[in-house]
């Protein structure tokens, strides 16, 4: 996984971990977790595969824009890889 | 049996809430429904049902207190608990069950504070149960927009210059925060660090207190 | 519940909301028992965290401001297990009359010999 990456902009119905304030937004990679169940498929009594989940960071400019309180503090997620695209 | 504990506090400084003698409540009812058919049909037994709240309630933000303390004096400790904190606080003897957890660490420029904005997810299994404001909106709301106004309201006023962290529980892992060593405790002995480390110092809403 | 967006009712990160209030409760025994049967029954495999969260969820925003945490949690336990065919609605009906009819409050309904 690259260091930069983007949460997906995608809106699906149902169970979902990734926060919509942070759909759409460019962070960087804090550290790979490894792989987890994909709670998108555990919540509708599915097994599934397990996904791999990293821990991404983003500055609070990047999430609020000019509304950030302070544009440099930051702000950590867990962010499964099916809803980050790699940023060149 | 009646007992009135409407004018007592608990051991814990805070009001008994109506319980075993209040009219009997449609989710109650549905409760002590659910725990029979689950003992009936075999899936537990009141005994395991028992022992799990027994073991609940022996969590508490005394067990993270000691994992903190320990930190703050022996400095290897402190670096394997920030490498892998699940199996530190497993090797201190804490029974931490499935949960995986990451220690998030304060220092002079640094302020880290955790929330889960989706549900609730906390460190449950190593401070046992969470504050009622953790599950409410008003902190999963604004504490990832104005970190800095919700700490204030809790009585933390951080300078501009040190940067906060906020983190999201959104999956697997839950945290803690690793509070800085208050001033002037050199002298301090481990077990008497424990008592500077509150729950909220944990949660990041709050500075370990002065000696 | 869900806006035009797709944003949930729960999603609620970065939305405005009034000053935390700092107090908390002692968490009653019945709520003890309801966290404790989420932990066994999530932990024989009945269901997953997930599937705890689904529901609550799927309860809406109308149930997260007039129910309490652990009646939530109740709800969704239950629906769980239902789903899970641990027991029938019909079992569970003739269990909850059953236990209604033992007193008329938690202590004599939590009493099987009342």
């Amino acid at each position: 996984m690259p260091d930069t990456v983007k949460v997906r902009a995608m809106f699906p119905p149902g169970h979902i971990r990734t926060p919509y304030y942070l759909r759409g937004k460019i962070g960087t990679v804090e550290r790979a977790l490894g792989p987890f169940g994909n709670p998108e498929v555990q919540a509708y009594r599915q097994t599934g595969v397990k996904r791999d989940l990293y821990r991404v960071r983003f500055t609070m400019a990047e999430i609020w824009g000019d509304e950030a309180e302070n544009p440099g503090d930051t702000l950590d997620a867990e962010i499964f890889a099916h809803w980050l695209e790699k940023i060149d | 049996m009646p007992h009135d504990h409407h004018d007592h506090l608990s051991p814990s400084g805070h009001p008994y809430r109506a319980d075993q003698d209040a009219p009997l409540t449609y989710w109650q009812t549905m409760e002590i429904a659910m725990r029979e058919l689950l003992v009936e049909k075999g899936v537990t037994t009141h005994e395991e049902i028992t022992a799990q709240i027994e073991a609940m309630d022996r969590r508490s933000p005394a067990d993270g207190a000691q994992v903190v303390a320990r930190a703050w004096c022996d400095p290897a400790f402190k670096a394997e608990l920030l490498r892998d904190a699940r199996q530190s606080v497993i090797d201190m003897g804490f029974e931490l069950g499935p949960m995986n957890l990451i220690v998030v660490e304060n220092t002079a420029d640094v302020h880290n504070v955790i929330v889960c904005t989706l549900c609730s997810c906390y460190p449950r299994n190593l401070l046992g149960l969470p504050p009622d404001w953790y599950k409410q909106r008003a902190y999963r709301a604004r504490v990832v927009k104005e970190p800095r106004k919700v700490l204030s309201e809790f009585g933390l006023n951080l300078p501009d210059d040190v940067q906060v962290r906020v983190h999201d529980s959104t999956a697997d892992m839950r945290y803690i925060v690793l509070p800085e060593r208050p001033a002037n405790t050199e002298h301090l002995s481990q077990s008497e660090l424990e008592t500077l480390i509150t729950r909220d110092s944990m949660i990041g809403v709050a500075r370990a207190k002065a000696p | 519940m869900t806006d035009q967006t797709g944003r949930r009712w729960h999603d609620m990160g970065g939305l405005s909301a009034d000053p935390v209030d700092p107090a908390t409760h002692d968490y009653a025994l019945w709520e003890k028992r309801v966290d404790a049967l989420q932990v066994l029954t999530s932990t024989k495999g009945l269901f997953t965290v997930d599937g705890l969260r689904r529901v609550l969820e799927d309860m809406g925003e109308d149930a997260f401001e007039t129910m309490t945490y652990y009646e939530r949690w109740t709800a969704s336990v239950n629906q769980n297990l239902l789903e899970a065919g641990t027991y029938t609605l019909e079992e569970l009906g003739t269990k909850m009359a059953e236990v209604s009819a033992r007193g008329t409050t938690y202590g004599e309904a939590s009493d099987p010999n009342a």
